[in-house]
């Protein structure tokens, strides 16, 4: 599913909602969420998962053209966790789904 | 201090027509709609943000950290997230200083 599906389907589900507004509406959400992490602060989504931000410390790495060592300094990369509810769901749709392959063959 | 579903919500009262009860089930429906396609084995791709995608596990052998007893983790599917190059950079841009984020 992409950006322009997802703004598709909000725009379905809210008949009152004009099409440029499910656009501005899934602006506002990810901007806000994008925002939010580069400020340092954590997302908290119940029901889908939690983003935060992982330290990475300095290293020496290397450009893999030229082979030539270059110093990567320290940064925060955003990573996220999948909540209770998600997890669940994502595995359990998945078994339900193997269990239907093995049994077609 | 971290960013929830209520915050979300206001955001949308303030800058869209809709009223508070609306504006909280489309954040409902924004999170249910991505989750809906990652259970149905469907990746999300949200340009300038990041990619979710689905990993299948084989079961592998794990170990009870308090007794040490050997028990298999079982074959599962998880979500992944991959931050956008975008977001990654905002995210350092402002570790060093460099950006100002209202």
């Amino acid at each position: 599913m992409t950006k322009s599906e997802l703004i598709s389907r909000l725009a379905e589900r809210f008949p009152q909602l004009l099409a440029k507004d499910a656009e501005l509406v899934v602006k506002i959400i990810l901007d806000a969420m994008a925002k939010s992490l580069a400020r340092g602060e954590r997302i908290e989504i119940r029901g889908f998962g939690s983003f935060d931000l992982n330290y990475r410390p300095s290293r020496v790495g290397r450009n893999p053209k030229s082979g030539e060592k270059v110093h990567v300094p320290e940064k925060y990369v955003p990573h996220f966790k999948a909540g209770k509810k998600m997890r669940e769901l994502i595995d359990s749709s998945h078994k339900q789904h193997g269990l239907f392959d093995q049994a077609t063959g | 201090m971290a960013l929830t579903k209520a915050e979300l919500t206001d955001l949308l009262f303030e800058n869209i027509g809709l009223n508070k009860r609306e504006a909280k089930e489309i954040v409902e429906c924004f999170y249910e709609e991505m989750r809906t396609a990652l259970q149905n084995g469907d990746g999300v791709k949200l340009s300038g943000f990041g990619n979710f995608q689905l990993r299948t596990k084989p079961q592998r052998p794990g170990r009870n950290p308090k007794t040490g007893e050997e028990i298999p983790i079982s074959a599962r599917r998880v979500v992944t997230f991959h931050a956008s190059q975008k977001l990654k950079s905002m995210v350092e841009a402002n570790y060093r200083g460099e950006s100002n984020i209202n």
